[in-house]
């Protein structure tokens, strides 16, 4: 069974409807790369699995639960949007570090928030920091960054800051992992550091949603691709088939500029 | 001669001294507050902060301060604030708290809107609640965009107490302007222009201070 099943997501701004009719699934530990050119609902589309935006119709569900509906939009209150959004995690294409904490600490943040609201947390306090602490270690060891834990985000390298914010946002293990142009804030070099942690994510059956424009990278890494045009899916398929086989004309199209 | 006017002008400078802190006690929560009062989604509430401000702005501290000391004594028939140094230096405080919260939360706007969405963003979708995100992640990020533009109106305020005078608080330049009045010397004056000047000086040292303490982050 599907993890993640988006469907008829359908989205306005004002009068321009920037999302029609979008739907997909996604099986667990799968990658998913959504592609299309600038202003065709990509990010619309992943900002609303997030909950940053709201879709004026369709629904969200993860794990057969259905978390977003359009006919009763957040009926619940912002406890239960929380809850809601932690089965998602999202990293930024302008990673939206937190300049005041080291890297550590912004990958303990909000897992240390969380813990407050745990039973017993003010008797074991100590203990459960400590394992915090440990658990953030580890993530930015696996995004090798063991010897920079404790710069701040600005003495780091935009590749090393997104390497960050993707261990902030595993810290919390969300069942689905969104990034949003992960790489267009960087340069080549730094991209390919930033794609390689992506790729290990990959192969450790990470469950992803990746908005991108490196298109070598969707075919190699993902294993289904979406393309959106104008807002609505134009082709999907398996990976390999879209971008080598690409089936529509619009498809042909965007891909020959790559 | 130099020690009696030395002591009158510490015995007016412990009213200043007075008028400023409590000011800044009262007004520093208080234009934060009146800052989020002025996001707020509910627009009455907005409308309504801001006319207050236009007004408070948009008026003489000095016509402030008299209209509450005067006021209530003349509309109630019996006077609020006590007849004794104590009673003005409240009346100075009330108001000034009041005036200098308006342009504090104006500033805290700037820097509390100064800080990018995506931080917010980030916080929302990393499960925190609103309150979390005010206070983890927008809060000391605005504090460090405040300071510069805090520190002119702290100065400012550093002087704005001679206002007091008006209603007969015997403040700093009072002192100083005293021995004009009853014997005719003008050098206390600048000596009253020195005490400024040093006080002024400790904290433009306290907000460098300050601004180098945040400057461990960007």
């Amino acid at each position: 069974m599907a993890i993640l099943e988006v469907k008829n997501i359908e989205k306005h701004f004002g009068n321009t409807k920037v999302l029609e009719d979008v739907g997909f699934s996604l099986e667990e530990g799968k990658a998913l790369a959504i592609i299309g050119s600038s202003g065709s609902g990509k990010t619309t589309l992943l900002r609303c699995l997030n909950f940053l935006e709201t879709p004026d119709r369709g629904t969200i569900s993860v794990k057969g639960e259905v978390l977003f509906d359009g006919s009763a939009p957040h009926a619940g209150k912002e406890k239960e949007l929380r809850r809601k959004r932690l089965h998602f995690g999202l990293v930024f294409q302008s990673f939206h570090l937190f300049p005041q904490y080291t890297a550590l600490e912004n990958v303990m943040l909000a897992e240390e928030l969380l813990a407050r609201e745990r039973e017993g947390y003010k008797r074991n306090k100590r203990d459960i920091q400590e394992e915090i602490r440990r658990h953030g270690a580890e993530l930015l060891d696996r995004m090798g960054l063991k010897e920079r834990m404790d710069h701040y985000p600005h003495q780091l390298s935009g590749g090393q800051q997104q390497r960050v914010a993707i261990a902030r946002a595993l810290a919390l293990k969300p069942d689905i992992l969104c990034f949003d142009e992960p790489t267009s804030a960087l340069d080549p070099e730094l991209t390919g550091e930033v794609l390689k942690v992506i790729r290990s994510l990959a192969q450790q059956k990470t469950t992803m949603v990746i908005v991108t424009h490196e298109m070598a990278f969707a075919r190699d890494v993902a294993d289904q691709v979406i393309f959106m045009d104008g807002g609505v899916v134009v082709e999907a398929g398996e990976s390999h088939q879209v971008i080598d086989h690409p089936r529509e004309e619009r498809t042909r199209q965007f891909l020959s500029r790559y | 001669m130099f020690w009696t006017v030395t002591l009158e002008l510490l015995n007016g400078l412990a009213t200043t001294f007075q008028i400023f802190i409590f000011t800044l006690i009262f007004a520093l929560p208080l234009g934060l507050l009146l800052a989020l009062g002025t996001m707020n989604k509910w627009k009455p509430l907005r409308f309504l902060l801001q006319v207050l401000i236009w007004v408070i702005r948009g008026t003489p501290l000095m016509l402030q301060l008299i209209i509450i000391f005067y006021g209530p004594g003349l509309w109630l028939g019996h006077n609020i604030w006590k007849g004794n140094e104590a009673g003005r230096i409240t009346a100075t405080v009330v108001a000034f708290s009041i005036n200098y919260a308006c342009y504090f939360s104006v500033i805290f706007r700037g820097g509390i809107e100064g800080v990018p969405a995506g931080q917010r963003e980030a916080g929302q979708v990393l499960g925190m609640t609103r309150s979390q995100i005010f206070f983890k992640v927008t809060l000391l990020q605005m504090v460090k965009r405040v300071v510069p533009p805090l520190s002119n109106e702290v100065i400012t305020l550093v002087k704005d107490t001679s206002l007091a005078r008006i209603i007969a608080a015997y403040e700093l330049t009072f002192a100083g302007y005293s021995f004009m009045k009853s014997a005719g010397i003008t050098w206390p004056l600048f000596y009253t222009g020195v005490f400024y000047l040093v006080f002024v000086g400790l904290l433009t040292l306290l907000f460098n201070f300050v601004e180098k303490k945040l400057s461990y982050f960007r």
